[in-house]
């Protein structure tokens, strides 16, 4: 998604490694995904359904 | 001792040998306080050693803070991901100065050609990760897009910035 939208940047996070931001975003199950912060996906979706819960948001 | 078992590396080989733009790892690292930074250079030294066209450099958080910022990051190990405008050569020396040189220091003019793909990864790219940052290598390299056209059209329609931090676990 980063690739395809110069606004989208996209970070894996190696969540061992970095214990604090697993904390901050209360990581419990893998993967999960946090999109600006607010919203939240845990596990793998089809793909068309994730870009939309991506771009969901109360902000839009 | 190598990470890739022969054959593993054969097919990394094969598949970048397809790739039509140069790759540039950008591997920002700090010499105290990164435990897993030695592993992540090996990693990344490998991939490298798979391609003419992947590069890599090594970027000291502490020494080059203003390059971290511009690639926002803050914590090490991270990998950026930077792309060239790509060659009509299959990844022989090119005259205009060689973008397959591996360079640790930076070139500053190669810097300034590359584009930032905007993906990241934040700790050493084990297990499952490194199939990740191959994936992510092959996309910088020219490959198309797994995603369909309708999705594509969904992205480029987006006009705000957009973070998307994924948390996975090596195994």
């Amino acid at each position: 998604m980063a690739f395809a939208s110069p606004h989208i940047t996209a970070t894996a996070v190696e969540a061992t490694e970095f214990p604090d931001l697993a904390r901050k975003y209360q990581v419990s199950g893998v993967p999960k995904t946090v999109v600006n912060e607010e919203v939240e996906i845990l596990g793998a979706l089809p793909e068309a359904a994730f870009i939309e819960q991506a771009l969901s948001s109360p902000r839009q | 001792m190598s990470l890739l078992s022969a054959a593993d590396q054969q097919k990394l080989r094969e598949a970048f040998d397809r790739m039509t733009r140069s790759v540039r790892l950008l591997f920002f690292s700090q010499a105290i306080g990164c435990e897993t930074c030695g592993e992540t250079r090996q990693i990344l030294d490998e991939l490298r050693g798979l391609s003419d066209r992947i590069s890599v450099e090594e970027i000291n958080l502490v020494l080059e803070g203003d390059k971290a910022k511009q690639y926002g990051v803050d914590r090490t190990p991270a990998i950026a991901i930077a792309y060239g405008s790509g060659s009509s050569e299959s990844g022989r020396s090119r005259e205009s100065g060689g973008s397959s040189e591996a360079s640790s220091t930076g070139d500053g003019r190669m810097s300034d050609t590359m584009k930032d793909s905007r993906i990241r990864f934040l700790g050493a790219p084990s297990g499952w990760e490194f199939v990740s940052l191959v994936q992510a290598v092959l996309l910088a390299g020219g490959r198309e897009s797994a995603l369909s056209a309708a999705s594509l059209d969904r992205l480029r329609a987006v006009d705000r910035p957009i973070t998307m931090q994924v948390f996975t676990t090596p195994t």
